[in-house]
């Protein structure tokens, strides 16, 4: 596979077999492009399918301080996200989500670093950068590990249900912030995310171990990265759009 | 091949660059930090809805286009990637309209 590759490298003029490359990107470029638009369509569906929804859920309407827990109506993301690690009992308003969206915007800048430093054939650097971006992608996971075990066993107050039941946290059939389809939005389009965040950081690792091994250097270019690279800021721009429609609004 | 590794020219980092990609990476974080503020003190509504996605289109605007670097692609990979997206634009607009209507019948 690195024989062909370097071939690619030396005569420019067969790549594609026209003599020049489509839209002036390599194939593999080009396919990473195609597949993450494909994967935009799917997080669009599952964010356009929240939307709709909440919209045919009532919205609370009273005074924001007497806000309660109820079946009736949505619940307000900034109300259900309010808990920080290590601050127990204490009212923190999207911080903890806050801090996540940090590491993922960090972890993006350190993989355009590494892009740089592989378009210099600099693998100390490249090795640097990845290390980073592993490091800020394990973080992001932990985090949500985190975010959903708190989601999961709730409050202690928990919420009281018409009958007088009490519930405790969340599970796909009920939970104590609102209506049980709020929890099973926030498992699967959080938990879709939360695995291609897994996979970019299996992906970066597989980078990573190639740039140590000298593999991308006997290859003659560092394009794996920018590829892989491709694919962890898509992870990055999904979350930008989840922390606005599912925790913001 | 492996002779190849023996004469590879590491060229020295491109400041001018990198100090770009740091400034967008310092805007992420402000327009972030603009939409903890609005959180907070703008009353909820369709004004505080329109400010929260204006900015978020702004993030993603930089992501794509510099982190991804297809602001800087040949003109036809940029609309391949734009134009079928206008497709979930008109979806968001229909399905948010459906729920609308779910909502009315029931209530």
């Amino acid at each position: 596979m690195s024989a062909s590759t370097a071939a690619v490298g030396q005569e420019e003029k067969n790549i594609w077999m026209g003599g020049t490359s489509p839209m002036k990107v390599s194939y593999g470029k080009l396919m990473m492009w195609f597949f993450l638009l494909s994967d935009a369509l799917t997080f669009s569906a599952l964010l356009a399918a929240y939307g709709t929804i909440r919209f045919s859920n009532p919205a609370f309407a009273g005074d924001r301080s007497l806000y309660t827990f109820s079946q009736d109506y949505w619940p307000i993301p900034e109300r259900v996200f309010e808990a920080v690690p290590f601050l127990h009992g204490v009212s923190l308003p999207l911080v903890f989500v806050g801090i996540m969206t940090f590491i993922l915007i960090m972890s993006s800048v350190t993989m355009v670093l590494a892009v740089e430093a592989g378009q210099r054939m600099d693998k100390a650097a490249v090795i640097k950068w990845m290390l980073w971006t592993l490091l800020g992608g394990i973080a992001f996971l932990s985090c949500q590990a985190w975010e959903w075990g708190h989601f999961i066993v709730g409050t202690e107050e928990g919420s009281t249900l018409a009958d007088g039941t009490k519930v405790f946290g969340a599970n796909l059939a009920i939970n104590q912030y609102g209506p049980p389809a709020f929890a099973d939005f926030f498992f699967f389009i959080t938990g879709f995310h939360g695995f291609h965040v897994f996979s970019g950081v299996m992906l970066n690792f597989l980078i990573f171990y190639w740039a140590v091994v000298g593999k991308l250097e006997r290859v003659g270019h560092y394009e794996m990265v920018e590829k892989v690279g491709l694919y962890w800021h898509f992870v990055d721009l999904v979350w930008v759009f989840v922390f606005t429609f599912f925790y913001l609004v | 091949m492996e002779e190849q590794a023996s004469n590879i020219q590491v060229l020295p980092p491109d400041k001018a660059k990198i100090r770009k990609l740091w400034k967008i990476a310092a805007i992420l974080g402000i327009v972030t930090a603009i939409e903890f503020v609005i959180a907070f003190t703008i009353a909820p509504g369709a004004f505080k809805i329109a400010l929260f996605v204006g900015l978020t289109i702004v993030k993603a605007f930089y992501i794509v286009s510099e982190f991804m670097h297809l602001g800087h692609e040949e003109k036809s990979l940029i609309w391949a990637i734009l134009l079928p997206l206008v497709l979930v634009l008109w979806l968001i607009i229909a399905l948010l309209a459906q729920g609308d209507a779910i909502f009315m019948l029931k209530y």
